[in-house]
């Protein structure tokens, strides 16, 4: 069914001289949408052009509204020659295609130039008249609502939540066609620019057409990424959770998370169905005071510990894939529950979900986390419609994770996601979540009541439900050192937890939390082909091993006991693999308190050794008992009776459940276990390796009121202020053959979400860019008033303000006004004009926020919420007369917020 | 392991107060680290030296890019590349604009030319000013010149609207132009004691009382030019040191007015002649552009020169060329009081603003 595109352009401004002789430009403007071009009249003799042109019509289809960008090229008019390009502006006019969103979009937009960046402003006005389609055979999504964010957006409830979707296009690169050998720098850049918009929009109507299936109306957590995989293709794809959403009238309502009525059963229901109560009588009857006060989140966990001495027994994984689900013994209620849910769950081929938090009460169990990687080589995509082999290698990938969450008798993974990093023909495929065991509840249709009645067969309070373990006890997919639960002390939790979400805002935590990472670089032959995936396989347990180790070191050495929000990232290079984990630590009341590190030894006879060993001890448990005070963590000391009997157990071991694939799908996995029972030992062969291991354990901390992490909310710190700031960063090393390099020094700003994307390119040339955000801390309170200075005429620029966060602190959401996805190319061949490449970039990235808030403030919003920068690819080439192609692409939802100070 | 490439960008443009200033007083970037050192934000904020210097890079780097936007303040307003709160925004022009004691004596009243800016290495010297500041404050002021020079309607609000500067900053940019425009000599080493602040307080009563503009306020220029009119009838006022009649009925007039009055009466008196021929000459040369030049020059080593060496109190010399105005107006045959009044009441404050040590 076709829809009405109207177009008018009105007005230009501060357009760039084109013409040397007047100093001034003659400006016309081409519409174009589809096929169809409108032209306006040229404005001679004017860098601010009034042109005020009639409404230009396109009769479309709703598919191409979904799939195509509006095209707005401004040019110069030139009698004798071929007619200037000043530059372009593509519009995306999908939000307004849902009806609760913008209606029109009107204002100034950037015009932009692939070789010259903005040149100017022009004033364009877009609306839509949209007839309705209930044709069941239609190949448009209109009216499904996008979220950027991984939690149900602050103004609407989930109803249902149906689950994943996926999708992928490929397509050819314009930039590898013949053609581009003949056609300008501008042509082929913004012949890829088009492409990719286009893609991304039809990407964008197949998973809606996807959700539209399930019965849903919204997809949160849409994650979507490019694969430039240089003459292989392009790849588009994208995840995300399909829900059924519904708007929540009543505003004061909104502030609370979606659904509270689960919480509520939780909370009334008996606490008589311990699986397990002979263990547990020893312990105290009381635990129910102490659950009505604290709420904690719902998390997920993966335990581990190591030590250096650990051997990596890479073992085929059998029977894994048997599953926790049914019948594993006893036929506990946990069995029971597990079944019902798994019913839930069966029609769908993944239960996995983007979201990293939950309405309360959905999470039921975290599992740990689970991981899966392929390295596959890239060749040609031969028929590109039909995208299979790229399928069937996350097909793979997310079997892998589904085999490994069953494993640790979970039935869903929550906080979803995958990535890759290509390096010329070998690409590293990855996907990560958090195995969980999910309320049915949220997962059924129509049945939100149904349950009511129920015995809830998990009675464990919100506040460590979530920690408690999902599997079952006497039958471990993995040793492990299980307590009591130190909150409720019914159910065994793990000593450490690992998960890829977000901290449940319901869990009690002790002190404060803090942003943790592991970094690690590995160097490697160059290689070709075969024999350098190969290599790349091999190389990755070693490195997800080191990192894992790192990261637990790091959390022990801060009296922590859980991670949160967890990315390990791998990067592939020429001759280099690059590894980079970062995750918010937190104490997490339920959690046994964690033990210390140890350090041994292997030549215990040299005396001067000893003494430096026992230096080196003191040096790390100071620095836990100072990291205890810096966080606050001080946690009640529980004497030992009263956490019942030790799990008589005498050596705990814990295993990772990791495993990376090569095209032969062979799984492994890593047994990273350690024989001491509560203390963490490091083993060091020599002095200098001492000071490594203190170097590497140690980073610069940050300076006192100003604290880090890359979760949505900042465990144990409440007093937010509403001013905020976003900001980008990227920096590139040209790495000497260092091992280990400190890879960022973040220091004096207070950090919120950082969220780290490299890559790559060229030989030991690396990239890392970090959207974060920087949240005023408690202390620069007083520095946020305005000072109003009499000399200043109104502006015509809207502020909008712009976070990765799902949220803006101290404002309230009032309209969510759709998503804004772009992607952007720059080229240069004046670098040193530019200011060299940090100028370059750094025109660049503001003319990229400048973009963004235009587009913003043209549908009527003022802030935009989970901005990311996906991809930042950076490419230079010196033969060309210095030719920089910078490629980045940036995502975020759109919203229209009011704000109210607290 | 070198820095290849080091940004960081804030959606609300980051800036920093001190370092604009360090980038607008010309400094390089090392410079500026080293002075910010000194400050102890090191300690404060306990970082390394390499994080201030990336912080630094960063600053300029935006200062750089915001630049071609502070030479025309109306773009800074509507531009969308950098998202500037409004308060900021006028600071970054003000701060801009702003320019130095030191630097504007020694280029007030030259010509805005190629010629003055190529000898701006040797103000540099002079006045300790980075070259790369003079630069700044010299073009400052020569684009300011260009666009308002042409202009329809008063001066300081014509520099107001185009450059959104504060009122204190926009009149002594009228001032500057004004000077610039007239070419008066203020570079003498006799005027080297007056400060930039005189200049503009005569400037500003020039600009209202002897320029087009005082009589009609919608001519081109009406700000900028003297009023030929008025300068070519300030001939007549000879008369009062020409006819000798009126001279000494002039002289006895003040002398009984002020008999008493004054500390320096006898000094006063002696000198009368002198002191009356000066002021007269000065304003029967005005109708030369070179003596127009000298205007200053002249008021110095005619009136207050003579009046100091007299030791006369400021109250003096303001008791005296109040008598000495008002007098002139009961003379017989004296016809032309208007001019008189015009040309008196700008000499007077000129000179008592001029009359400091």
């Amino acid at each position: 069914m076709p829809g009405k595109l109207k177009v008018k352009i009105c007005a230009g401004r501060h357009l760039p001289v084109m013409d040397r002789a007047s100093d001034l430009t003659d400006a016309f403007v081409e519409v174009k949408f589809s096929n169809t071009t409108f032209k306006t009249e040229v404005y001679p003799k004017s860098l601010n052009p009034q042109w005020n042109s009639e409404w230009f019509k396109f009769e479309v289809d709703d598919e191409d509204l979904q799939d195509e960008p509006l095209q707005i090229t401004v040019l110069d008019h030139d009698t004798y020659s071929a007619n200037d390009a000043i530059g372009k502006v593509y519009i995306d006019i999908d939000p307004l295609l849902c009806s609760e969103a913008a209606t029109v979009i009107c204002g100034w937009f950037p015009i932009y130039d692939t070789i010259h960046g903005i040149r100017g402003e022009i004033n364009v006005s877009v609306k839509v008249d949209l007839f309705n389609d209930l044709n069941r055979f239609r190949q448009s999504s209109c009216g499904v609502k996008f979220f950027c964010s991984t939690s149900i957006p602050k103004c609407y409830k989930a109803v249902v939540v149906h689950g994943f979707v996926e999708e992928l296009v490929v397509n050819e690169d314009p930039e590898y066609q013949w053609i581009d050998r003949i056609r300008t720098p501008r042509a082929s850049n913004e012949a890829r620019q088009r492409l990719i918009s286009l893609m991304s929009g039809e990407l964008q109507r197949k998973i809606g057409l996807k959700v539209l299936e399930m019965g849903g109306n919204a997809v949160v957590g849409y994650l979507q990424c490019f694969d430039l995989e240089g003459e292989s293709g392009l790849v588009v794809r994208a995840i995300g959770t399909a829900c059924t959403l519904d708007k929540i009238s009543n505003t004061s309502a909104a502030q609370l998370p979606a659904c509270n009525s689960p919480s509520k059963e939780i909370k009334e229901a008996p606490f008589s169905e311990d699986p397990n109560p002979n263990t547990h009588s020893s312990g105290p009857s009381t635990p129910l005071k102490n659950q009505t006060y604290s709420f904690s989140p719902s998390k997920s966990y993966s335990r581990q510990s190591s030590s250096s001495d650990t051997d990596l027994s890479l073992t085929p994984k059998t029977g894994m894939g048997s599953g926790g689900s049914a019948g594993k013994d006893g036929g506990h209620l946990k069995t029971l529950l597990r079944q019902q849910t798994q019913s839930a769950l069966e029609q769908r081929e993944f239960p996995f979900f983007t979201l990293t938090s939950f309405p309360l009460g959905f999470l039921i169990h975290a599992g740990g986390v689970v991981s899966a990687r392929s390295v596959k080589l890239l060749d040609r995509i031969h028929n590109p419609d039909e995208p299979e082999t790229r399928d069937a290698w996350w097909e793979e990938i997310r079997q892998e994770i589904k085999s490994h969450a069953k494993a640790l008798g979970c039935h869903a993974v929550v906080g979803y996601s995958e990535s890759t990093s290509i390096c010329e023909e070998v690409c590293i495929l990855s996907a990560s979540g958090t195995a969980a065991v999910l309320n049915p509840k949220f997962l059924q249709d129509g049945c939100l009541d149904c349950y009511s009645e129920n015995r809830l067969e998990d009675t464990s309070p919100p506040s460590c439900g979530f920690c408690h373990i999902p599997y079952d006890e006497l039958n471990m997919p993995f040793p492990a050192h299980l307590t009591y639960c130190c909150n409720c002390r019914r159910q065994k939790v793990p000593d450490v937890l690992f998960t890829t979400i977000d901290l449940p805002i319901e869990a009690a935590v002790t002190g404060k939390g803090c942003l943790i990472q592991a970094r690690l670089c590995r160097l490697k032959k160059k290689a070709q082909g075969e024999a350098n995936a190969t290599a790349i396989s091999n190389l990755l347990p070693f490195m997800e091993y080191e990192l894992h180790t790192q990261l637990m070191n790091k959390l022990k050495l801060r009296g922590m006991n859980a991670l949160f929000g967890l990315r390990i990232q791998i990067s592939v290079g020429e001759n280099m693999l690059v590894g980079l984990a970062s995750a918010t630590g937190v104490y997490l009341t339920a959690l046994p308190a964690p033990g210390g590190i140890q350090i041994a030894g292997k030549t215990p006879s040299d005396i001067a050794y000893e003494q430096h060993i026992s230096n080196i001890q003191k040096k790390i448990n100071d620095t836990i008992s100072r990291n205890k005070e810096l966080y606050e963590i001080h946690p009640l000391e529980i004497s030992e009776e009263v956490i019942g009997s030790p799990i008589p157990e005498p050596r705990q071991r814990s295993r990772l459940l990791r495993s990376h694939s090569e095209s032969s799908d062979e799984v492994s996995e890593l047994d990273l276990s350690h024989g001491k029972k509560d203390a963490f030992v490091l083993e060091i062969d020599d002095a200098d390796a001492v000071e490594d291991i203190l170097s590497l354990l140690t980073d610069a901390p940050l300076p006192t009121g100003f604290y880090s992490c890359n979760t949505e909310n900042m465990p144990g710190i409440h007093n937010w202020t509403s001013s905020i700031q976003m900001f980008t960063t990227v920096r590139v090393f040209r790495l000497n053959n260092s091992l280990y390099f400190k890879l960022i020094s973040f220091v004096y700003l207070p950090l919120s979400k950082k969220s780290f994307a490299f890559s790559i390119s060229f030989v030991s040339h690396f990239t890392i860019s970090a959207p974060s955000l920087d949240k005023a801390s408690p202390l620069a309170e007083g520095h946020l008033r305005l000072r109003s200075t009499p000399s200043c005429t109104d502006s015509t620029v809207t502020v909008v303000k712009m976070t990765p966060l799902s949220f803006i602190p101290g404002a309230k959401i009032i309209k969510y006004l759709g998503i804004i996805n772009m992607f952007f190319i720059r080229e240069t061949t004046s670098l040193r004009e530019e200011g060299g490449v940090s100028g370059f970039l750094h025109t660049f990235i503001a003319e990229v926020f400048a973009m963004v808030r235009a587009h913003v403030a043209a549908l009527g919003g003022n802030a935009v919420i989970s901005y990311i920068m996906k991809e930042c690819v950076f490419m230079e080439n010196s033969n060309k007369n210095q030719v920089i192609t910078l490629y980045i692409n940036a995502i975020a939802s759109t919203q229209f917020i009011k704000k109210h100070y607290n | 392991m070198s820095v290849e490439l080091d940004v960081f960008v804030g959606n609300t443009t980051i800036m920093d107060e001190e370092v604009y200033q360090l980038w607008l007083d010309g400094y390089t970037v090392n410079d500026a680290v080293s002075i910010r050192m000194k400050s102890g934000i090191l300690e404060q904020f306990g970082t390394t030296e390499d994080v201030l210097e990336s912080d630094t890079m960063d600053h300029y780097r935006t200062f750089q890019m915001t630049e071609r936007l502070l030479h025309h303040p109306s773009k800074l307003v509507n531009q969308v590349l950098f998202q500037i709160p409004p308060h900021r925004q006028a600071m970054l022009i003000e701060r801009y604009y702003a320019f130095d004691e030191a630097f504007v004596r020694e280029v007030l009243g030259k010509k805005l030319s190629k010629g003055t800016k190529k000898d701006l290495d040797d103000v540099s010297a002079k006045t300790g000013i980075t070259l790369k500041s003079c630069r700044r404050q010299f073009d400052n002021f020569k684009r300011v010149f260009k666009v308002v020079e042409e202009m329809k309607g008063p001066l300081v609000e014509n520099v107001q609207c185009n450059f959104l500067l504060s009122d204190k900053l926009a009149r002594d940019y009228a001032a500057i132009v004004f000077f610039a425009n007239s070419r008066f000599e203020t570079g003498k080493k006799k005027l080297q004691y007056l400060t930039f602040e005189d200049f503009a307080f005569c400037a500003c009563q020039l600009i209202q009382n002897w320029t087009v503009g005082a009589v009609d306020n919608m001519v081109e220029d009406m700000d900028v030019d003297l009023d030929k009119e008025f300068l070519q009838d300030l001939k007549d006022l000879k008369i009062l040191i020409t006819d000798k009649d009126m001279l000494d009925q002039h002289k006895s007039l003040v002398c009984t007015g002020l008999r008493g009055k004054i500390q320096v009466f006898n000094e006063m008196e002696g000198n009368f002649k002198n002191l009356s021929r000066g002021l007269i000459n000065i304003a029967a040369k005005l109708t030369n552009t070179k003596d127009v030049r000298d205007f200053f020059i002249d008021l110095v080593e005619k009136v207050i020169e003579p009046c100091k060496a007299d030791r006369w109190l400021i109250s003096d010399v303001r008791a005296f060329l109040t008598q000495y105005t008002n007098s002139a107006r009961a003379l017989d045959g004296f016809k032309h009081q208007a001019v008189w009044e015009r040309y008196m009441c700008v000499i007077k404050s000129c000179i008592l603003k001029m009359y400091h040590d």
